[in-house]
């Protein structure tokens, strides 16, 4: 299609077209009645005039006969500006008037005529139109009254015939107008449907222009960059996390093909057998936890786990999962407290609830440093109310997480590099971050000074748990 | 900078408790060889892939249980209503009729035999559209086999006391459930609250392995994964209120399975 097809089958085009054939059809329809009305004004004069006219010539032909009649007709016909006037005999031969040269076929009948003459006193001018009356008298003389028309050409002349130029002029600019706006319209859709393509392409971190004038494209642009902003951040999460899921079961996967493969060359003895395939199962039961995490964090921000939600205690949940923690806390030479506002009424999951909770205190007990000899050790749990919202912080004493880290630490697969060395799947805190923002709450990583502090924030039920 | 995140160290996983008692010598179970004082079960497994019932006809028919076997849900509906079973193992997705509506249409029918529904769907929610629709447990896929099969043991609800019996008692060591009292040898043994409902729950599975994640869900009723050995480390201190100073001991470890209370000179 050429670009002017293309042009012509613009929304903008079209509304312009449609808009102008409207406003078109409205000005003719006001000059016809404007031309109809003057018209009628011209031709409504003309006619009072004749009729007036006509009473007084038959008149004054009763009164003084057709003598009277010829020196009134003539007196008239003589004054400046008159109108038409012409008597003639029974015979047609002209007694008085000025158009004495009308060809006789006018007076043949009586009534209202529309005529073009010459008058007599100027007959080499150019032919006029005029409305005439024609009496036929008593005596068979008849009598041509009529008045100039010419008015009305002349008004058609100046009103009616500038403005259709006018609206000819009107329609041609509008279109032109329309043709420019379209492609200034045209333009910009061109251009958003060129970056659109390049970043369907592939070129993900283009954007569309922006030209700060803040019209209907500069908002749409704006709205539609974000949303490209967010697929971006989406993708290059998901790319992260492919590599990551690629680099982390690659380990165990690798581990696990060489501990099958060493058996299957030295092992001899069934001990040795049996070892080696319990090695087998353990790490094909690290593997399934880490795909379980993996779902469970996909399904926690997927939101799929909302049916499951019920109102339960948060104080009673952190309490709980505390105790079973306790005693591995003991061992490790840990204290392990725990400070409860009950009830912390929280609509949720409170599976996930106990399984971020548990991530976060085997965590708090991990990275404590129980080796410290200077302050016994304490990992705190406090569950409180803070306004409308229940405030869960999980604390500890050990090496902390530099606050460049922190927001980096709540990613998935993301180990830092101190924790390299110890087993982890890098999904604990990630599945945390899931957790809290599938219950509309909010995260912190802190500074414990030392060590870290978690703090948590989820909007608390009003209604207390039944 | 040491944060990461969780332990998945399988070390962790199926280690014996490592600290206080290691005095403590773990049974050695395969994971197919019955038990001391085994009764024989029957088993139906409503599974459709080929494999995996084949794996699960053999390891039970090793373990001494009698097991027949359905490869869809209507053929295992027909199966499931002739009855005589002690437990069903009913897969999730079936063809022909699927397994929660499989259990449905048994409890609809009045059919009250234990059923234990296996799935690959393994999240919280799943397990709990599961159990709503009449099913006793609740198993995702992939499983151990020694949790099945201490999940189908405990199911079938034999060798143990009764739900309406008020003392349990394994050897010399008593348990009362409604005075909150446990002695052994008649010899009061103070226990916390949850250490009292831990011994609750292995003593009512008497004779019967109990695994890790069987106590977390029964005791503290989470299903979630504990990651560390938790479970392990509240075990070792009940072990050590009832067991030392006494002989013999009753609280045993299974390896690669979980826990038995039982007496062994029985």
């Amino acid at each position: 299609m050429t670009s002017l097809g293309r042009l012509f089958r613009t929304t903008a085009f079209k509304l312009i077209a449609a808009y102008l054939v409207a406003f078109a059809l409205f000005a003719a329809s006001v000059i016809a009645y404007l031309g109809w009305h003057t018209q009628r004004l011209v031709i409504s004069q003309a006619t009072e005039a004749i009729q007036n006219e006509s009473q007084i010539l038959e008149e004054q032909y009763r009164v003084g006969g057709i003598n009277r009649l010829v020196q009134v007709v003539s007196r008239r016909a003589r004054a400046p500006g008159a109108g038409l006037y012409l008597l003639t005999s029974f015979n047609g031969e002209p007694l008085a008037g000025n158009v004495l040269n009308l060809p006789l076929h006018f007076l043949e009948s009586p009534g209202w005529k529309e005529i073009e003459y010459v008058r007599s006193e100027e007959a080499r001018g150019a032919p006029s139109r005029a409305l005439v009356k024609v009496l036929f008298l008593p005596g068979e003389f008849r009598a041509l009254v009529g008045r100039d028309i010419v008015e009305r050409e002349e008004l058609r002349r100046i009103i009616i015939q500038p403005a259709l130029w006018g609206l000819v002029v009107l329609v041609v600019l509008g279109l032109a107008g329309g043709v420019f706006v379209t492609r200034r319209v045209l333009k910009r859709i061109d251009q958003m449907t060129a970056t659109s393509e390049t970043i369907m392409a592939g070129n993900l971190a283009g954007r569309l222009a922006v030209d700060g004038t803040g019209d209907e494209f500069d908002r749409l642009a704006l709205s539609l960059n974000a949303m490209l902003e967010r697929i971006e951040a989406l993708m290059m999460g998901l790319r992260e996390v492919t590599d990551n899921i690629a680099h982390d079961l690659k380990t165990p996967l690798t581990r696990l093909r060489n501990q099958a493969e060493d058996a299957l060359r030295t092992a001899g003895k069934d001990e040795e057998w049996r070892a080696a395939t319990e090695r087998t199962i353990e790490e094909s039961d690290g593997l399934i936890r880490i795909f379980d995490a993996l779902l469970m964090i996909a399904r926690a921000e997927a939101g799929q786990a909302r049916e499951a939600m019920v109102v339960f205690d948060l104080a009673e949940t952190a309490t709980n999962v505390a105790e079973l923690y306790e005693p591995v806390a003991d061992e490790e030479g840990l204290d392990l407290v725990v400070e409860v506002q009950p009830p912390l009424p929280v609509r949720g999951a409170r599976e996930l609830i106990g399984q971020a909770l548990s991530n976060l205190i085997d965590n708090a007990i991990k990275y404590s440093r129980p080796d410290l000899p200077a302050t016994r050790n304490k990992v705190t749990i406090t569950a409180s109310r803070e306004g409308a919202r229940a405030r869960l912080v999980v604390a500890d004493q050990g090496a902390g997480i530099p606050e460049a880290d922190r927001v980096r630490a709540l990613e998935r697969f993301v180990r830092l590099e101190a924790s390299r060395t110890q087993p982890g799947s890098g999904l604990g805190l990630s599945l945390v971050a899931a957790v809290v923002h599938l219950h509309g709450g909010t995260i912190a990583l802190e500074d414990n000074a030392p060590g870290l502090r978690v703090v948590i924030e989820l909007p608390l039920e009003e209604t207390p748990p039944a | 900078m040491a944060y990461m995140v969780m332990s998945t160290n399988p070390a962790h996983i199926s280690s014996a408790p490592s600290t206080t008692t290691s005095d403590y010598q773990p049974i050695e179970r395969s994971l197919v060889a019955p038990n001391a004082e085994d009764f024989t079960m029957r088993l139906l497994v409503v599974e459709d892939d080929r494999d995996a019932a084949d794996y699960l006809r053999k390891a039970f028919r090793e373990a001494g249980h009698v097991v027949d076997h359905a490869a869809d849900g209507e053929e295992g509906l027909v199966l499931a209503l002739d009855g005589g079973y002690d437990v069903l193992i009913v897969d999730r997705m079936l063809p022909r009729r699927d397994g929660l509506s499989l259990v449905a249409e048994l409890r609809g029918r009045g059919d009250k035999t234990p059923t234990l529904i296996l799935s690959a769907l393994g999240q919280v929610d799943d397990r709990v559209t599961g159990l709503r629709a009449g099913g006793d447990d609740y198993l995702p896929k992939p499983y151990a086999f020694s949790e099945l099969l201490a999940r189908v043991e405990a199911l079938a609800r034999r060798g143990g006391p009764q739900a309406a019996d008020t003392v349990y008692r394994v050897a010399d060591l008593e348990l009362d459930r409604l005075a909150h009292r446990v002695t052994r040898g008649g010899q009061e043994i103070v226990l916390q609250p949850r250490e009292f409902r831990l011994l609750e729950y292995l003593m009512r599975h008497a004779g019967q392995v109990v695994t890790r994640t069987m106590l977390l869900e029964n005791v503290w009723d989470y299903h979630f994964d504990p990651q560390t050995n938790v479970i392990d480390v509240h075990v070792s201190r009940l072990r050590s209120k009832i067991d030392k100073g006494f002989e013999p001991p009753l609280l045993h470890t299974v390896r690669g399975a979980g826990y038995i209370v039982r007496d062994i000179a029985r």
